[in-house]
């Protein structure tokens, strides 16, 4: 249960890092990735991922599996 | 009149004068950029930014007036002689407009929410005072995102940024720009911090157009859509307005003018936001390209035309102050409005710590109290002159400039020409037309002159400081009177000078 960011779709814009609750996204170079270890898809904080719901491209954050 | 164009002449000279003398004091790297400016390396360049007010100190309460008067987006006069710069340290947005992308960075592009580097608040602090200590011109820093400057990702670094400058350099006035969606929570924090500027994107007050030019918006941990989102971020942006209006912070609307969206309605905003106490409304052509990747681009969905935009603000000009100098520039854009300096200040051709001296922005602004005293004098002697003529259609005219208020620029060099129109009440700024300099590495561009008789049409004379005899051949048959008899002499003093030679002279001179 991960969610999991396409890196050549990523504007780095960082919206996602502020929002997610898990401290799971960090900045990977001029992007930024999700920890799988820590991603628990806002499960018992939000109803719904709150970096799919906050990026501003369309498809970008997704399930990892 | 050859008397009053004479006269008008021996005084640009003493100006002149005093400007040459002001250059060798600040020093030789100023000097060398200034004699540059006009040159096909500087026009080449993403020469395009700007935005403002055609109000003057006349139509302004004096605090007011105060406030803006050395501020390049917020006073048209002002934008002939001070810089702002943006820098972007505000990538996230919390919405989405349907005219906005960006993913998009190409350094010749101009428009908001592009940039080339994103930067940290540390960062921006070493690039605003690189540009302090080169362009004496500078007066404004502002935060225009790439994305929201108060969204709830960037607030913290937008804040950061104003307080670490706020500390080095506080003459600088400080601004920012927001879609209003989190302004409610930071009113206070923006009057904490001295922010006396701000400007609130709103492009309309009616959540149904609203669905149609906002696609989501991210709000309480949810991303929301179509009329609630809209409805949303309306009662946000009026609130967050009302709020700022009432701490005596002065506010500017920018709306977007969406043809067949919401141009009819741009009158109903105007009266909303001055209600509201906004002291602005600064009405932007939607800028649509397909290459943008955005989704009017993709879409189909046209800009206005220049004569579109012109009879919108025309509307609003009773009703609100006007900003015609705008260039919508990029989020981080430096130098003087209608020239962008950000590419000789990015991260990497930093390596010094530069260091700003006060004394040379006092001696600049010391020349510029006196240019502006000697520039209104100029206009409104040859005002006098026309207060005896009857009335007539007014005449457009395009003219050549690099700053200062003077007809100083090479029409091949010229990368955007500022309109003015005259009559017999006057000349009145009314925009600019952005072209492709004519002049390419010293060879006339034949492709780039069909753009720019396209960009001008409707305009009767092009004023500039020389033009070459094939460019003036190829305007003459558009109708378009090329002339460079007023070279380096003040902008408006010389269109009134024209337009009475002109009324003189209607035989030899009907355009």
């Amino acid at each position: 249960m991960a969610y999991k960011i396409k890196a050549e779709q990523c504007t780095g814009c960082g919206a996602c890092e502020f929002e997610c609750p898990n401290k799971a996204i960090k900045q990977k170079g001029d992007v930024y990735a999700i920890n799988p270890d820590k991603c628990t898809e806002c499960a018992g904080f939000f109803d719904k991922p709150q970096c799919a719901a906050t990026c501003p491209v369309p498809k970008t954050c997704v399930p990892a599996f | 009149m050859a008397w009053a164009v004479q006269k008008n002449s021996a005084k640009t000279e003493y100006g002149m004068a005093k400007h040459i003398v002001y250059m060798a004091s600040i020093g030789k790297g100023v000097t060398k950029r200034l004699a540059m400016a006009g040159g096909c390396i500087a026009s080449s360049a993403d020469g395009r930014s700007a935005c403002g007010s055609a109000a003057s100190e006349d139509d302004l309460p004096t605090e007011v007036w105060n406030k803006i008067k050395d501020h390049p987006c917020y006073s048209e006069d002002a934008h002939h002689y001070f810089a702002r710069m943006h820098v972007a340290v505000a990538p996230a947005c919390n919405i989405q407009c349907h005219y906005c992308n960006r993913k998009y960075d190409c350094s010749n592009e101009s428009r908001p929410g592009v940039v080339s580097e994103k930067l940290t608040p540390e960062e921006a602090l070493k690039k605003v005072l690189a540009v302090a200590a080169e362009v004496p011109q500078l007066s404004v820093l502002g935060i225009a995102g790439p994305g929201d400057a108060l969204a709830e990702a960037n607030a913290e670094k937008t804040f950061r940024t104003l307080e670490l400058v706020s500390q080095v350099l506080p003459h600088l006035k400080l601004c920012l720009s927001t879609n209003g969606l989190a302004l409610p929570d930071y009113v206070d924090r923006i009057a904490d911090f001295h922010i006396d500027h701000v400007t609130i994107t709103i492009n309309t007050i009616d959540p149904e157009i609203g669905a149609k030019i906002y696609p989501w918006i991210f709000y309480d941990h949810k991303r929301l859509e179509g009329i609630e989102a809209a409805r949303i971020l309306h009662k946000r942006q009026m609130e967050g307005l009302s709020a700022l209006t009432a701490k005596g912070i002065l506010v500017k609307v920018n709306s977007v003018l969406i043809p067949g969206v919401n141009d009819e309605h741009l009158v109903e905003v105007n009266r909303e936001i001055r209600a509201r106490g906004a002291f602005l409304h600064n009405v932007m052509p939607l800028i649509s390209d397909p290459a943008h990747g955005t989704h009017y681009g993709l879409t189909g969905q046209r800009g206005p035309t220049p004569a579109e935009l012109k009879a919108v603000q025309d509307r609003l000009g009773e009703g609100a102050k006007l900003m015609r100098h705008c260039r919508q520039c990029r989020a981080d854009a430096v130098g003087l409005l209608g020239q962008d300096r950000g590419a000789e200040f990015t991260l990497d051709k930093l390596k010094t710590t530069p260091v700003f001296d006060p004394a040379k922005r006092e001696a600049y602004l010391e020349v510029v109290k006196s240019e502006r005293a000697d520039r209104q004098a100029a206009k409104k002697e040859a005002e006098a002159a026309l207060n005896v003529t009857p009335p007539e259609k007014p005449a457009l005219v395009a003219v050549a400039t690099k700053g200062g208020g003077r007809i100083n620029l090479h029409f091949g060099h010229a990368a955007e020409f500022q309109v003015y129109e005259v009559d017999s009440r006057g000349a009145r700024f009314v925009g600019h037309r952005r072209v492709d300099a004519y002049c390419q590495g010293g060879q006339g561009d034949d492709n780039a002159i069909d753009g720019t008789l396209k960009a001008l049409l409707g305009v009767s004379a092009l004023f500039c400081a020389k033009i070459g005899g094939k460019p003036k051949r190829l305007l003459a048959d558009c109708d378009i009177e090329a002339n460079d008899s007023y070279a380096f002499d003040y902008i408006e003093a010389s269109i009134i000078a024209w337009y009475l030679a002109r009324r003189h002279q209607p035989a030899a001179q009907t355009a």
